[in-house]
C-alpha cells in the first residue's frame, strides 16, 4: 500500500500505561474517502488509539502514518490536516453558532472571509441560517452535535476523527447525522469514528473491532457478518467478545 | 491568536459572575474597607461615675468628650448599675471618679480614677484604654506646666500615616487580594472550564501550540488585572487621599511581576484539577485564605507562631505587600525591596516550570 491511497497506516501500535497494554500491536490501514469504523467495548482502548493518531498521546512503539505524517516527528503537521470531535460536542456553550465557527475557522487559519462562506454554507445544508446568532446552550442536543461536525469539518481536513460523536442523541438524530457522514465522506473526507452502537457499525464501509486493547476482526461489515455466520453486527460483537473471553 | 483573545473576551463578558467578581469587587472591597471594617474607634458611649462632680472631673470628663472618640454615655452610681449597663451593652468603658477628687489633689494626695472597659472585645478595649490614658495623661500634664514643674512630654510623630488611617494599610492589601483572585482563581477556572466541556481537546488537536492557547487565555486576564489595579489606585487615592509616594512606574512594574506570578499559580492550578469545581476550591483555599490570613495583611507576621512565619514565607501575596507599601507609603525605590523582588521572580518561574513539566506529562 502506498501513501496516495492510505489516509492512515498503523502498523504494530503500541501504547503501553505502565503494566497496562492499552493498544496491542494494532495494525490497520485506512483509505482515503471511506467510512472507517472503530468499533470497541467500553475500555477496549478506542480512545487511546484516537488521542495517538490525533497527536495527542504518543504511542510507546510503532510505524504509525497519518496523511502521510509520521506520529512520532510530524505531529504539528499531522494537526493541520485533520479535523477532530469529541463525545462533548466541543462548542463554547457560552458563544453564538457563528462566534463558534470563527473562532474554530480562526485557529485553523481561515480568512475572514472564508470563515464567513463556509458558515453561511453549512447553516443553509443544515436548514438552520436563522440560528446563526443563537447561543449555543439554548440549542438542543442534536443541533448542537450537526454543529459540532460542522465545525469539525469546515477547514476541509483530510481525516475527521470523530470521537462516540453520538452519545446521547436520539435515533432519528443519530440517522440525520450519518447522512452528514457519508456527505462527508462523498466530498473526500475520510471519516475515522468510534462508536458503541452497533447499528451505526452497518453504515461504515468498513469496521475494525477492538477488544480488550487489540483488534480481532476488521473488514466490511458484509463479510463480518458472514464470516461469524451473524445477523447484525450486533451478534457478531458478541460472538467476538465471547471468544475472546472462552480464550 | 487574536480570535482566542476575543473569544475569551467574550466569555468573561457573557458571564455575568466573572463580571462580578472583576469589576464589582474592586469596587466593593475598597468601599468596604474604607468605610466600613476599620479597627479605629469613633463615638463610642462611655459612662461615668462621679461622685466628686468638682472642677476637675467636669474638666477630665470634658476632655474625654471633646475628643471625638467617646460619647456621652449614662452616668451611674453605684457597682452594681455599672455592672448592668455593661450586660444590657450600653456602654463599652466606664469611667470612675474617686470622691473629693478636687480636694484630695489639693492636700497632696493621689485621687484615683478608674478605666472599667468590656473587654468581651479585647482589641477595642485595650485601644478604649489607651485613648483615654492619652487623654487623662496630657491632662495631667497641663496641670504640671500650668503649675510650674518640669515635665516630660515625648513628641509623637507616626511616620508614613500621620493621621492613622486604616485605609492606607488595606488599600496595598486589598490590590493583593484582588489581583491573587483575578488573575488566579479566574484563570485557573477558565482553562479547568475548557478542560471540562472537552474544548481543550479540540484545542490541543488543532494546530495551536500548547503555548498559544495558554497565552490566549492569559492575555485577557493581565489586561483586566492591570486595569482593576489601576482603577483601585486611583479610587483609593480620589475616595480616601492614599498617596503613591514612591515612583507609580515602579509600582505598576511590580504589579505586572505579580500578576504574571499569580497566572503561573493559576495555570498550575488548573493542571492539576479537571473541573471548574476543584479549580474553584483550590485556589480558594490555597490561595484566598493564605493571602488574608498568612500574609501580613490583617495579622502582623511577626506576631505569628514560628512555624507560621514560615508558611507566610512561602505566600507570595507576603513579600508583594511589602513591596507596595513601601513604594506608596514609604516612597522607597528598588533598593529596598529587591531582594523581596527577586523572590516573587523565583517563585514565578518555579511555578510555569511546574506547570510546563505537569502539562507535558498530561500530554504522554
Amino acid at each position: 500500500m502506498n501513501n496516495a491511497e492510505t489516509a492512515i497506516e498503523a502498523k504494530d501500535m503500541v501504547k503501553r500505561f505502565g503494566s497496562f497494554i492499552a493498544n496491542d500491536h494494532l495494525t490497520f490501514s485506512v483509505y482515503k474517502g471511506e467510512i472507517f469504523g472503530f468499533l470497541g467495548a467500553n475500555g477496549a482502548g478506542k480512545t487511546t488509539a484516537i488521542r495517538i493518531l490525533c497527536g495527542l498521546s504518543k504511542p510507546t512503539s510503532g510505524e504509525i502514518r497519518v496523511a502521510g505524517f509520521n506520529v512520532f516527528t510530524e505531529t504539528e503537521k499531522i494537526k493541520k490536516h485533520i479535523g477532530y470531535m469529541s463525545q462533548r460536542f466541543s462548542l463554547y456553550e457560552d458563544l453564538t453558532v457563528f462566534e463558534n465557527f470563527r473562532f474554530y475557522g480562526g485557529i485553523y487559519g481561515m480568512s475572514r472571509s472564508a470563515i464567513r462562506e463556509k458558515t453561511s454554507e453549512m447553516l443553509g445544508k443544515l436548514g438552520i441560517t436563522e440560528l446563526r446568532n443563537t447561543i449555543i446552550a439554548s440549542l438542543p442536543l442534536g443541533i448542537r452535535q450537526k454543529l459540532a461536525f460542522s465545525v469539525a469539518i469546515m477547514h476541509t481536513p483530510e481525516i475527521v476523527f470523530l470521537d462516540e460523536p453520538t452519545g446521547g442523541v436520539d435515533p432519528i438524530t443519530r440517522r440525520q447525522f450519518w447522512t452528514m457522514i457519508y456527505e462527508a465522506a462523498a466530498s473526500g473526507i475520510t471519516v475515522f469514528v468510534t462508536t458503541h452502537y452497533m447499528d451505526e457499525a452497518e453504515y461504515c464501509n468498513r469496521v475494525s473491532i477492538m477488544v480488550d486493547g487489540r483488534i480481532e476482526a476488521l473488514d466490511t461489515p458484509a463479510k463480518l457478518k458472514a464470516r461469524y455466520e451473524a445477523a447484525s453486527m450486533n451478534d457478531v460483537f458478541i460472538k467476538l467478545a465471547r471468544n475472546t473471553i472462552e480464550k | 491568536m487574536k480570535r482566542f483573545v476575543i473569544k475569551e473576551f467574550l466569555h468573561i463578558f457573557r458571564d455575568i459572575r466573572s463580571m462580578v467578581i472583576l469589576f464589582g469587587m474592586p469596587l466593593v472591597q475598597v468601599l468596604l474597607f474604607g468605610y466600613a471594617i476599620t479597627n479605629e474607634v469613633k463615638d463610642v458611649h462611655v459612662s461615668v461615675v462621679d461622685p466628686s462632680h468638682d472642677q476637675v472631673t467636669t474638666a477630665i470628663q470634658q476632655r474625654l468628650f471633646a475628643s471625638g472618640y467617646f460619647l456621652q454615655g449614662e452616668v451611674l452610681y453605684s457597682q452594681g448599675e455599672i455592672e448592668e449597663s455593661f450586660r444590657k451593652g450600653r456602654n463599652k468603658m466606664v469611667v470612675v471618679f474617686d470622691d473629693n477628687f478636687a480636694q484630695k489633689l489639693e492636700r497632696r494626695e493621689i485621687p484615683s480614677i478608674q478605666l472599667i472597659a468590656d473587654a468581651s472585645d479585647p482589641n477595642t478595649a485595650n485601644l478604649l484604654v489607651n485613648y483615654a490614658n492619652g487623654i487623662i495623661a496630657g491632662y495631667n500634664q497641663s496641670m504640671a506646666v500650668s503649675a510650674g514643674g518640669p515635665v516630660i512630654v515625648p513628641e509623637i510623630r507616626m511616620m508614613y500615616n500621620p493621621a492613622l488611617k486604616g485605609v492606607f494599610m488595606f488599600v496595598p492589601g486589598i490590590i493583593t487580594i484582588l489581583l491573587m483572585l483575578v488573575s488566579a482563581m479566574m484563570t485557573s477556572i477558565s482553562i479547568a472550564r475548557e478542560k471540562e466541556l472537552g474544548t481543550m481537546e479540540v484545542l490541543l488537536v488543532s494546530p495551536l501550540k500548547p503555548l498559544h492557547i495558554i497565552a490566549g487565555k492569559v492575555m485577557p486576564y493581565v489586561l483586566l488585572s492591570f486595569i482593576n489595579a489601576i482603577s483601585i489606585l486611583i479610587l483609593s487615592h480620589f475616595v480616601f487621599g492614599v498617596p503613591v509616594n514612591g515612583s507609580l512606574a515602579l509600582l505598576l512594574a511590580e504589579s505586572m511581576l505579580f500578576i504574571v506570578l499569580a497566572l503561573s499559580l493559576g495555570i498550575f492550578i488548573s493542571t492539576v484539577s479537571n473541573n471548574q469545581q476543584t479549580a474553584m476550591m483550590l485556589s480558594m483555599f490555597a490561595l484566598m485564605l493564605p493571602t488574608i490570613l498568612l500574609s501580613g495583611f490583617i495579622f502582623p507576621v511577626e506576631n505569628m507562631p514560628v512555624v507560621l512565619q514560615w508558611l507566610s514565607a512561602v505566600m507570595p501575596p507576603r513579600w508583594f505587600i511589602l513591596i507596595i507599601k513601601s513604594i506608596m507609603l514609604k516612597g522607597t525605590g528598588l533598593a529596598y525591596f529587591w531582594k523581596e523582588t527577586i523572590i516573587l521572580i523565583v517563585m514565578t518561574l518555579v511555578f510555569i516550570l511546574a506547570s510546563v513539566k505537569k502539562f507535558k506529562i498530561r500530554l504522554a
